[in-house]
């Protein structure tokens, strides 16, 4: 494996990693073909590290103790999504304790929400539901909230379906950030926040949203759906019934930018 | 919704709203203080106000009702005339709270939450009002009204029932004490206004002085005020605005605090003194106080003490005629978002936005108050940075411990004869707190707040220190008599209403903490709950994007290892048993078909049947 531009590299898992400077360890391990699980990052929007399914431990130490025991003092933890890579770091990911934190997330957001896999057009090709398979998630563990969530289908081309949202906010940034529209934002707060939807009577048919915006397709789970499009891909075919979703880490992996 | 949105804004409306918009230039960065006005004068943001704020700041509209939407005083439907929030710390229900809150919704026919049909009170909770020592308290309208009684209820419902405006109603209500048991070098210190100001050398040996002194943060964190600023001194503004800033931190929400406010009523010159000290040396020509919005009553006499010192030259241009020394402080109303006291969510709140923490680094010193470089201090920090810069580095350092100079200010509240502000150098046992305030069989402390530490008797003689005990001033205690699962359950509840939202981990994690120790209490938790519980606070702690997320565990964690035996008295299930009861879903049907047979209910084998109460006839063995 060669090194970064400026020769910098860090160790993930044991394993050397090379990044440029600027480069989060999360884009450094994808461009290398690492995967780190993740829901809220995504390689062409800002990260914001809200969804925490890319936490790793930063710098462990191993020390011997005065009875010559060896004890491990865990590292810090980070989501790697917003921690800027850094020379000879030794980042873990891939730790039985780590795996049991992601396991544990993915369950709170099963939860939280209201997925019901078999019949939702997403199946098969959803992030929460890949990411679950993959980490081995066998149930959602925890007591559902069966939380009371409302379904948009004002919108002419596209169809908001509230009880899957995971509050990732991919959309709110494709949104401001790609099409300059503003058509989502995040209102209320802890167990009451939510998505809205950039109007006074709070509908998507109220925006100027277009089937064809960024923030219209950008949606992880099956919340933005497009109308008269739905389980086009038969069972067995569908993007992770072909590979796991941490079979190709370098599709989420940053477009190197030509200088 | 009643007679809300499609109509628009009435012509009055807008009217309000144009001269709020105009009083802060349509600044979205004044969004918080826009929200605010107007709603004061609307009674709530209706989706048409909020479109025409949206208009006149040239925000988003979405961005606008998600700012409105995050914080909790402000209201996107009506809530009533009147707005009764009674304070849910620990502290007000050992005062009688609920029972008075029960009674205030009886006789106003209300449930709480609900705003009575026609639209004149609504009454719910809030977190903790800062009014520990003189509790059962309460907001009305964003008052506060203090020590509750039958009484005191039954006379408030009789005003709002007669639509009494709050402004005739009897001044005593809203009479808030000091209630200082204890003086030290701080709120002893005897300064004038302008003492501090007076004193100062140059920019570079005041902030010597800060940091030979061993100033460290009030706040809980105990960062070094000196290296603070000297790090915000020598970053660079940038931008088109280049600027430094001072914040006092006057977001007091941590639960059973409340000294801040003492500071503020009391001591407000010795504040404004200490963040002009502050922005001398760190090269500010503005600070902010970012005040809670529970301590809104303070705003009037602090922007009265604002005005006197700018008319005597303290603040302003060319402070005490020192050419090139210009600095003034504006006062910014927070809304009920305990989140904020975060001093990076409370940049956020300042710049108009939603309450939620960045993430770090950069740091506020670098990248703060519109990406300025900013010092952002506690209300106490400042106060005592002010004492420093008069009475120097050396006679502090000399108070309080090698680690800890000087002292701090505990707010003292629970079970005690006196409860009030206890000023100590640190180091002080905690003991010694519990003798000095009349405390008599003192079964745990709870110090610093819902995210602090639980103390046990075993612990009594250990000192308040930022090498030993941390605190950002609060100090809970319970006796014998009090039951310290409920402590954790109420801290529990606490943090599900305060978390953000942001991350993950807490948005859930706090939820199901609280879930779990409700179905614990409900009798319904086992072993197995337990070990769930463990399993949140790991995930709490290790994952959470910000302080809030990651002690929200902490009380139930010291709680269950060091008060054990009031969970075991609830586990009344061997292992497991759902959280999830289908009778009780059945509930609502009931409610729809007016059946309530054996025939309409649904039995699960559990403790009930095997105690003979809840079985019916036909019910399988």
């Amino acid at each position: 494996m060669s090194n970064g531009q400026d020769g910098k590299s860090f160790f993930l898992d044991d394993e050397e990693i090379p990044f440029e400077d600027g480069q989060t360890i999360i884009q450094a391990a994808l461009s290398a073909g690492k995967y780190i699980p993740h829901l809220c990052y995504h390689p062409e929007f800002k990260p914001h590290g809200s969804c925490k399914l890319c936490t790793v431990r930063i710098d462990s130490r191993t020390i011997t103790t005065e009875d010559g025991q060896t004890v491990k003092i865990p590292g810090r933890a980070a989501a790697s999504c917003t921690t800027p890579a850094q020379d000879g770091q030794h980042v873990e990911s891939e730790t039985p304790e780590l795996l049991d934190l992601r396991r544990t997330l993915v369950q709170m957001l099963l939860v939280e929400g209201n997925h019901y896999c078999p019949s939702c057009e997403k199946s098969g090709k959803c992030m929460l539901q890949g990411l679950g398979y993959d980490l081995g998630v066998m149930s959602p563990h925890f007591p559902q909230y069966f939380s009371k969530r409302e379904v948009d289908a004002s919108h002419p081309d596209i169809l908001l379906d509230f009880n899957r949202c995971i509050l990732c906010e991919l959309c709110v940034r494709a949104s401001a950030e790609v099409d300059k529209k503003n058509v989502f934002s995040l209102s209320g707060r802890g167990n009451t926040k939510h998505l809205i939807c950039n109007s006074e009577s709070g509908l998507l048919g109220d925006t100027n949203i277009a089937a064809t915006d960024k923030a219209a397709n950008v949606c992880p789970v099956g919340v933005i759906l497009h109308k008269r499009h739905g389980f086009e891909v038969p069972y067995g075919q569908r993007r992770f019934d072909r590979a796991p979703i941490s079979d190709n880490p370098v599709q989420y992996a940053p477009v190197k930018e030509q200088v | 919704m009643p007679n809300a949105s499609s109509n628009g804004a009435t012509a009055g409306d807008r009217a309000v709203i144009e001269a709020v918009l105009v009083r802060h230039g349509g600044d979205a960065v004044r969004l918080m203080q826009i929200l605010r006005e107007v709603q004061e004068e609307l009674g709530w943001l209706s989706p048409a106000t909020l479109t025409a704020i949206a208009d006149g700041t040239g925000l988003p509209r979405a961005r606008v009702e998600g700012v409105a939407g995050f914080y909790h005083f402000f209201h996107t439907e009506p809530l009533g005339r009147y707005r009764v929030l009674w304070s849910d710390n620990i502290t007000d229900r050992m005062l009688g709270s609920s029972d008075l809150m029960a009674r205030m919704c009886k006789k106003l026919w209300l449930k709480p939450g609900q705003v009575s049909e026609d639209q004149l009170v609504s009454v719910d909770t809030t977190s903790c009002t800062g009014m520990c020592d003189q509790g059962p308290a309460l907001l009305v309208n964003y008052r506060p009204v203090t020590r509750m009684t039958a009484e005191r209820v039954d006379q408030i419902v009789d005003l709002i029932r007669r639509k009494i405006p709050l402004d005739d109603w009897p001044a005593e209500f809203f009479a808030v004490e000091d209630n200082i048991r204890r003086r030290d070098a701080l709120l002893d210190g005897g300064l004038a206004p302008g003492d501090a100001l007076r004193a100062l050398r140059s920019p570079q040996e005041t902030l010597d002085a800060i940091k030979a002194s061993g100033l460290r943060g009030r706040g809980g964190a105990g960062f070094s005020t000196g290296q603070k600023w000297e790090f915000c001194r020598n970053a660079v503004g940038s931008g088109a605005n280049p600027a430094h800033y001072v914040v006092c931190n006057a977001d007091e929400g941590e639960p059973g605090t409340f000294k801040d406010r003492v500071l503020l009523s009391s001591c407000a010159d010795l504040v404004f003194e200490g963040m002009t000290v502050a922005g001398y040396v760190v090269g500010a020509r503005k600070g902010l106080v970012y005040l809670r919005g529970e301590y809104r009553y303070l705003l009037e006499p602090l922007n009265a003490a604002l005005e006197r010192r700018r008319a005597a030259n303290l603040l302003g241009k060319s402070i005490l005629g020192r050419i090139g020394f210009d600095f003034d402080i504006e006062i910014h109303m927070g809304a009920g978002a305990y989140v904020c006291g975060e001093e990076t969510a409370l940049l956020e709140s300042l710049e108009g936005k939603r309450g939620v923490p960045r993430k770090r680094p950069p740091f506020p010193v670098t990248n703060g108050f519109l990406g300025q470089p900013t010092a952002v201090n506690n209300v106490e920090t400042l106060a005592s940075a002010a004492l420093i810069a008069v009475r120097g580095a050396a006679w502090y350092k000399a108070i309080g411990t090698a680690k800890s100079s000087g002292t701090k200010l505990l707010s003292v509240s629970g079970d005690c004869a006196r409860p009030g502000i206890y000023e100590y150098p640190y180091g002080v046992k905690v003991e010694q707190v519990l003798a000095d305030c009349g405390a008599r069989d003192t079964q745990a402390c709870q110090i610093a707040g819902a995210s602090g530490l639980c103390v046990a008797p075993a612990e009594f003689k250990r000192r308040i220190a930022f090498e030993d005990i941390p605190t950002g001033g609060s100090f809970m205690i319970f006796d014998n008599s009090r039951d310290m699962f409920a402590v954790a359950r109420n801290f529990a509840h606490f943090f599900v209403d305060e978390s953000c939202g942001f991350c993950t981990p807490c948005r859930v994690g706090t939820t199901l903490l609280k879930n779990a120790m409700d179905k614990i209490n409900d009798g319904h938790g086992g072993e197995y709950d337990i070990n769930d519980i463990w399993r949140i606070i790991r995930t709490l702690k290790t994952a959470s994007h910000c302080g809030l997320g990651q002690t929200a565990g902490n009380c139930v964690a010291d709680t269950l290892q060091k008060f054990r035996p009031s969970y075991e008295l609830r586990l009344n299930v061997h292992d497991f048993e759902p959280a999830f009861d289908l009778d009780k879903a059945l509930s609502k049907m009931r409610e729809v078909t007016g059946r309530d047979d054996p025939g309409a209910h649904f039995h699960i084998a559990h403790r009930k049947s095997k105690s003979g109460i809840g079985t019916k006839a036909g019910d399988p063995a």
